[in-house]
């Protein structure tokens, strides 16, 4: 079992001369100006790093290409997934049969895990969680937001959901019911959410900016813009 | 008997909404972690077991990516790749770098 323990002293003040790796800093992906590292586990989360460059298992160059790659993926690729199902019903048709599939024609890649495409309708609205860790459509949606990997959401939307979207200013009529999909390593959930009102014969370029992250994890309803 | 990360259903606190953006460290290791699992190094199941073997204390009081990298150590260590006395020297190593004193 790992013996080393977090709760030694750390100098909280001390002005560290601490290393980023700052050559394989992506542009858009500056380390925050705040960044400490103080953590038993955060350094040796960069002596796994340079370990692993020491022995050439990986490269400088990968460990920057992979942040790059991550950074590509964002909630903007998601809605143009959703954009497009509202405006070409055959699109959506595939979507809802296969998302790991439909997805492709976005250029995009489900890695060997199934997405699974919730719609909701005037009768049901759809929430993702995962209680059991994060699994989220991160080739769709990008990394999850930190509300999405930590206790209270994953432990309590299950359980009192309307009370959780309500925290997220989010409410819905009674009569609508609430289904809580909880993902898994193999499968994971995107919500479809219902085109808003009076948005009708927007491009679906124009939708795309109605279409929030989290509207697509379901905490959220698309803007009526 | 539930393990730490068994949490759907329990009672909990309010959901921090905000915003909080990843720090350059967490995308590293975010990063390590798919590169590891390219090279087939690392299945997420794997990732699993170990992040749910830390235990309550450490599951609870570890931020999301500390325990990511506790389970990769873990998962290096069992595949080979590495092995823990090259890691605890590499640990003293950044630390002395970064002007922490050792545990």
């Amino acid at each position: 079992m790992q013996e080393h323990t977090h709760d030694h002293d750390h100098d909280h003040g001390h002005d560290h001369d601490h290393d980023h790796g700052a050559d394989e800093t992506a542009p858009h992906a500056p380390p925050q100006p705040d960044e400490k590292i103080h953590s038993y586990y955060q350094v040796l989360g960069l002596a796994l790093k340079e370990l692993l460059v020491e022995k050439g298992v990986i490269t400088p160059d990968e460990i920057r290409k992979a942040i790059e790659f991550r950074d590509s993926i964002t909630p903007a690729t998601g809605a143009k997934i959703v954009a497009r199902a509202w405006t070409d019903p055959a699109y959506k048709a595939r979507l809802l049969a296969d998302g790991s599939e439909a997805i492709r024609e976005f250029g995009l890649d489900m890695g060997g895990t199934h997405l699974v495409v919730v719609e909701n309708t005037p009768q049901t609205h759809n929430v993702i969680v995962c209680t059991l860790c994060s699994c989220y459509p991160r080739n769709v949606l990008g990394l999850p937001p930190s509300w999405y990997k930590q206790r209270e959401y994953r432990a309590r939307v299950v359980r009192e959901p309307r009370a959780v979207l309500a925290e997220f200013g989010t409410q819905l009529p009674g009569n609508v019911e609430v289904r809580v999909h909880d993902s898994t390593a193999d499968m994971r959930y995107l919500v479809l959410p219902m085109q808003p009102k009076g948005t009708e014969g927007k491009s679906a370029e124009q939708l795309e900016a109605l279409i929030s992250r989290d509207s697509m994890i379901g905490v959220a309803l698309p803007s009526a813009g | 008997m539930r393990g730490p990360h068994d949490i759907g259903g329990l009672e909990a606190g309010p959901v921090d909404t905000g915003a909080h953006p990843m720090t350059f460290w967490e995308k590293q290791i975010d990063a390590l972690n798919q590169l590891m699992a390219q090279k087939g190094f690392r299945k997420t199941d794997e990732n699993r077991r170990y992040i749910e073997q830390l235990g309550d204390d450490a599951y609870n009081t570890l931020s999301y990516y500390e325990r990511w990298t506790a389970s990769l150590s873990r998962v290096l260590i069992e595949k080979g790749v590495l092995t823990q006395d090259e890691i605890d020297a590499k640990v003293a190593e950044v630390r002395a770098r970064l002007g922490q004193d050792a545990a």
